[in-house]
């Protein structure tokens, strides 16, 4: 497959409680062992703070949520008719988390309210209504982060034609383990603008 | 650009454990949907349909989920000389919650069996002697049309030759307990489209398609090809459709302009069909603005149930068995429209010569997909 016209454009990765944006660290919680939800509620403080919805979302969701935010920072979108935008996601544990704590309240009342937050690509459906993204959508499960195929996708995506920029990467979550590693993929160079090649989505996952 | 076809199929579920077998009792208008105890319906694969084969097939110290599938892949593979040994060939897993019954059978730290979704499809693999890494796709409801759509594209990247593309869902507590939690399980069989339908049936079962490039692996007689597809989200609500369709419409009209076809170009459209208020009438929405009101419609939730990650792939063998005959399958539980625009719901098994079908899935999470299969002689 040829890789040409193709670019990764933004970078944000967020593990152990901080976060880098196209390599530079731009978030470190105040106190480094926090509950992952208050380092979560942190990261929505600092970064956007704009979004009630944000709240009522499970915590996989809102770690999605979050790195999509910051990787976007300083990146408009509108360029784009909503159809052009996919997201593309993949993680380890699918929504086990949220499985188990919505499986305990089956013996009482069940809660709709986690029910629904028991499909890992729910998480793709929060990020698209808050960016009105409306194209290609996928969630992979996988025991690692596969680069080159979870990039190499999303690189297809472009180059057919069906969508001109991808959010695509990692969003990993089961208790308090937690990792995001998103990119922002595009036809067009912008941002870091380093054409795309699977080496060099590896080299910035590192 | 590269074209991949159908090389084999199976369907495992209530009413048989082939795709032949499904599809005859299809023909005659059978549902699956039985009163289950503690009183509500759903399409559940009985016992004793299982027990031989899994007895005979060594699986016996699987899990439920793990059978269907085992059984399914085994029996489209016994079909066809596409090589499960070979690295060429994907291996694809669909699913929306693989073994979460292990959840509610009190064995979730098990070692014998995984609720990871990856290492479930691992054991799968190691089973039926995949040799590529298997690749797990899990977006609700569309996940099963979308792992077909993802084989079609790996092959045309030239990542694979062959592909099978397998998935399943078994019904469990866990699930009804949520469609419950949220008034939307019917209290009579399902009623796709129906002015009276309450809501959906849950089912279960597993399918398999085995895809390939290689036109010498191919059956006799007319082949099976896969259209274009595409996949879009409604960015509205995470458990709501959409109110007005058109991202569903959207993925509809791509698929068939990449296709280079027309909506009378198209047999039927096998919809997702849930019977729920609000999936129904956004899928007639969409078919509106796709230009399919003069397009046969049908679902097959009424003979199955909601098989969720399963159902894609079900559909779809269902579909190419139709298409190959030449009917348009009847909507079990459809009686009187209701919905807003004059779908053409079929509601009694139709000939109908045609060289193409649309499938589409929608699901939580505001997904949908789309795609087109047609018929070629080589």
């Amino acid at each position: 497959m040829s890789q040409q016209g193709i670019y990764i454009n933004a970078t944000c990765i967020i593990r152990h409680h901080s976060v880098d944006r196209n390599g530079q660290p731009v978030y470190a919680h105040e106190v480094p062992q926090a509950d992952l939800q208050d380092f979560l509620r942190g990261l929505y403080d600092r970064f956007s703070g704009q979004y009630p919805k944000f709240h009522k979302m499970d915590l996989l969701s809102k770690l999605g949520w979050a790195a999509t935010e910051i990787l976007l920072q300083d990146m408009p979108m509108d360029q784009y008719t909503p159809e052009d935008t996919g997201v593309i996601l993949a993680n380890a544990s699918s929504s086990l988390d949220t499985d188990e704590k919505y499986f305990d309240t089956v013996q009482e009342i069940a809660s709709p309210a986690l029910f629904v937050y028991t499909l890992p690509n729910i998480v793709i459906g929060e990020i698209s209504i808050r960016h009105k993204f409306k194209g290609e959508n996928a969630f992979f499960v996988a025991e690692r982060f596969d680069i080159p195929f979870v990039t190499g996708y999303a690189a297809q995506l472009l180059e057919s034609g069906a969508v001109k920029a991808v959010v695509c990467g990692w969003v990993e979550q089961y208790h308090a383990s937690h990792e995001a590693a998103f990119y922002l993929m595009e036809t067009a160079p912008r941002g870091m603008a380093l054409p795309y090649s699977a080496e060099t989505a590896e080299k910035l996952y590192r | 650009m590269t074209k991949v076809y159908v090389a084999a199929e199976n369907i495992v579920s209530p009413l048989g454990l082939t795709a032949p077998a499904n599809f005859e009792r299809l023909l005659a208008g059978e549902s699956g949907i039985r009163r289950q105890p503690g009183g509500f319906y759903a399409s559940a694969m009985p016992d004793e349909l299982l027990r031989q084969p899994v007895l005979a097939a060594g699986l016996e110290g699987n899990t439920r989920f793990e059978q269907l599938l085992c059984l399914s892949i085994s029996d489209a593979l016994s079909r066809t000389k596409v090589p499960i040994g070979d690295s060429r060939t994907a291996f694809i897993l669909s699913t929306t919650k693989g073994n979460i019954a292990l959840l509610e059978q009190g064995k979730a730290g098990s070692a014998d069996a995984s609720m990871l979704l990856h290492a479930t499809a691992a054991r799968i693999a190691g089973i039926v002697g995949a040799a590529a890494k298997p690749i797990v796709v899990s977006n609700a409801c569309i996940s099963g049309l979308l792992a077909i759509l993802i084989a079609q594209r790996l092959i045309r990247a030239g990542q694979y030759d062959h592909a099978v593309v397998c998935g399943a869902d078994e019904l469990t507590r866990f699930v009804l307990s949520g469609f419950q939690s949220f008034q939307a399980v019917s209290d009579e069989p399902c009623r796709p489209f129906d002015a009276a339908r309450k809501g959906v049936t849950l089912g279960e079962g597993a399918a398999t398609v085995v895809l390939t490039k290689d036109t010498t692996l191919l059956p006799e007689g007319e082949s099976v090809l896969l259209g274009e597809g595409a996949s879009s989200n409604d960015a509205n609500h995470i458990s709501g459709p959409s109110r007005t369709g058109a991202e569903l419409a959207s993925a509809l009209t791509s698929a068939m302009r990449r296709s280079r076809l027309e909506p009378a170009d198209i047999g039927f459209v096998s919809a997702h069909g849930t019977a729920t208020l609000y999936n129904d009438e956004m899928e007639a929405n969409a078919f509106h603005l796709s230009g399919l009101l003069q397009v046969p419609v049908n679902s097959l939730k009424g003979n199955y149930g909601h098989t969720l990650g399963a159902a894609g792939l079900i559909e779809t063998v269902a579909g190419i068995y139709a298409m190959k005959h030449g009917v348009v399958l009847p909507t079990a539980g459809f009686e009187s429209s209701g919905i807003s625009h004059p779908l053409m719901v079929s509601s009694h098994l139709e000939k109908r010569p045609m060289q193409h079908f649309l499938k589409t899935t929608s699901g939580f999470g505001g997904c949908n997909a789309a795609m087109v299969f047609s018929k070629v002689t080589l």
